[in-house]
């Protein structure tokens, strides 16, 4: 399983609900199931991953999450929503990060840190758009629209009252994280992990 | 007509029948004293009885759903894309049982079989069935049959909301639940377009009330005329586009009213053998049967509630260009089954062939509707 599926997956207290926006092949959700009986669904709009799930019976439901969550679910229906490495392609970023606290009771979201050295030098010496491990695609291709870095989506938070209760970086192989990644997170931090949730709400365990 | 048959088909099959002497309490508050059940198998019920899977028909569907009554027919039943050797539906595991619903014209009672100790046709007088009075009814035959429980229960349109309300009404009679091309309610636009079906039956001159089968009349012109409507309900804008265009049956204008595109003539054929095969009467109550679904009413409006007693697992599949129950309605459905707290996937299958993609084999919703029914059959004891 990918690193930073095993950081979220030590994030979630076993027995605990969860919605998976953009759950792939259902990896984090059958691990989950299997290990610490974590009952979840999936979103999903690839026809193979989704065919992929339900064969390891994961629930799923085929959507886009550009369309929200409006359509399927209902006021604090899950402890956790989570979305890994999604959010910087969606339409509306600011909009879904709402969503995923009005459905679940904590949000948990990673994403690629656009201000990652390697990347900060592209653009400010070589005068590039950053082609890195964490954002191989050239900018002309890629999905992701809404890059952001982790002092952005702090910002995001303060703005929109949401209080982040986690926050830890690793790099494109989402292996632990160096003393420098951990000094200067948003210099040497290659991708972002956060958990976080509604100012006031009372969080157990 | 087959030569040989295909080795995916079950084959030859034939319709049996089940007389019921208890009656049946119908929801309108009236009773049938005594009926008949016209239904097909495929496959073997095991010994544990644990292998059975029972199809839900759709408005002119009937419980030959898949297979050949004889070498002479020239089509299989209505579902033969997913019931047979090796295909979702798998015969060789599973035990099929499909019935012809109550009210229906193909063997079980409905207004055009007899009234019991009368040489009368029930006709316009068989009482109003619903989904409710279809799924008791099809509960009995289960129990007949020897059957614990179902394995699954599967339908598409009609089909799918017998499908839920056997989910909601024999909780523990259901494991899975898969919900195709269904929807909660009908819309004021779907019972619109059921009214104006009726209405063109009952307005033909040779409905005679209902009672043409005494009169040796056939309501014919508005029998077809209801099937051209609904057909055209069937199918999408894209479909028909790419099925007809606008091409002209004899490459010309005419400048007349006599069949000139080939939509035209496709329509009418469709109309002239649903006429052959099918009843006005059973037409008019099955449409009727559609308007009054709608589980949620008798729990404040409230879909989840009325799922509440559900224990199955569901799976619901759409059609993106399904406009008769379109996608929307089907995730009412899933939206309100989450938050009942229910097993659910949903799949929203890219299809442009309107209603009725839910009968053919799309690759996507073959392959899921297959990865899912091979979970279901490793439940089989």
């Amino acid at each position: 399983m990918r690193a930073d599926l095993a950081i979220i997956a030590d994030w979630i207290r076993p027995g605990s609900s969860i919605l998976d926006m953009g759950c792939g092949d259902g990896t984090l959700l059958k691990y989950l199931r299997d290990n610490s009986e974590v009952n979840g669904i999936g979103l999903e709009i690839d026809a193979q991953k989704i065919e992929h799930c339900v064969l390891d019976r994961i629930s799923v439901i085929q959507a886009d999450l550009n369309d929200g969550l409006e359509q399927y679910f209902s006021d604090s229906s899950f402890d956790y929503v989570v979305m890994g490495q999604t959010l910087q392609a969606m339409d509306r970023a600011d909009i879904l990060v709402e969503e995923m606290l009005r459905v679940g009771k904590q949000g948990i979201i990673t994403f690629p840190n656009m201000a990652y050295w390697k990347g900060r030098l592209q653009l400010g010496i070589l005068g590039l758009m950053p082609v890195t491990k964490s954002l191989p695609n050239h900018w002309f291709d890629t999905p992701n629209i809404h890059l952001c870095t982790l002092r952005d989506f702090e910002a995001l938070c303060k703005q929109k009252s949401i209080n982040i209760l986690e926050r830890t970086v690793v790099d494109h192989t989402h292996s632990k994280s160096t003393l420098l990644m951990r000094l200067f997170p948003n210099l040497f931090g290659e991708i972002a992990i956060y958990r976080f949730c509604r100012n006031g709400v009372q969080i157990s365990g | 007509m087959p030569d040989t048959l295909p080795p995916d088909s079950v084959g030859i099959v034939e319709s049996k029948s089940m007389h019921f002497d208890k009656p049946l309490q119908l929801e309108c508050g009236k009773t049938l004293p005594e009926y008949d059940i016209a239904y097909e198998t495929y496959g073997e019920l095991n010994d544990s009885g644990s292998n059975a899977i029972l199809i839900c028909h759709a408005l002119s569907g009937d419980q030959h759903a898949a297979g050949y009554h004889s070498m002479e027919d020239r089509k299989p039943g209505w579902w033969e894309s997913s019931i047979g050797p090796g295909k979702p539906i798998d015969t060789r595991r599973f035990f099929v049982v499909s019935m012809n619903n109550l009210g229906g014209c193909k063997g079980s009672s409905g207004p055009n079989t007899k009234r019991p100790g009368t040489d009368k046709y029930w006709g316009p007088d068989f009482p109003i069935v619903t989904v409710k009075d279809w799924v008791n009814s099809q509960q009995r035959l289960m129990q007949v049959l020897g059957i614990e429980h179902w394995l699954a229960i599967i339908g598409g349109s009609l089909g799918g909301m017998q499908v839920m309300q056997w989910s909601i009404d024999y909780p523990d009679a259901i494991r899975h639940a898969i919900v195709i091309a269904a929807s909660p309610k009908l819309t004021a636009q779907n019972i619109a377009f059921n009214e104006v079906a009726r209405q063109a039956i009952m307005s033909d001159p040779d409905f005679n009330h209902g009672h043409y089968l005494e009169k040796n009349t056939i309501p014919r012109r508005g029998l077809m005329l209801a099937r051209m409507l609904g057909h055209i309900t069937y199918l999408s804008d894209d479909s028909m586009r790419e099925k007809f265009g606008r091409e002209l049956r004899e490459g010309k204008l005419n400048f007349g009213f006599d069949v000139e595109f080939q939509v035209e003539s496709y329509l009418r054929y469709q109309g002239h053998t649903f006429v052959e095969r099918f009843d006005a009467n059973t037409y008019l109550l099955m449409t009727k049967t559609l308007d009054y679904f709608d589980p949620a009413r008798d729990h404040g409006d409230d879909l989840a509630t009325a799922l509440s007693s559900a224990t199955a697992n569901f799976m619901v599949i759409s059609f993106t260009s399904d406009w008769r129950f379109s996608p929307q309605r089907s995730r009412e459905i899933v939206k309100a089954l989450i938050k009942a707290k229910k097993q659910v996937s949903y799949v929203e299958v890219e299809a442009q062939h309107g209603h009725d993609a839910f009968l053919m084999p799309i690759p996507h919703y073959m392959n899921v509707f297959h990865n899912y029914m091979q979970n279901v059959s490793g439940e089989i004891e």
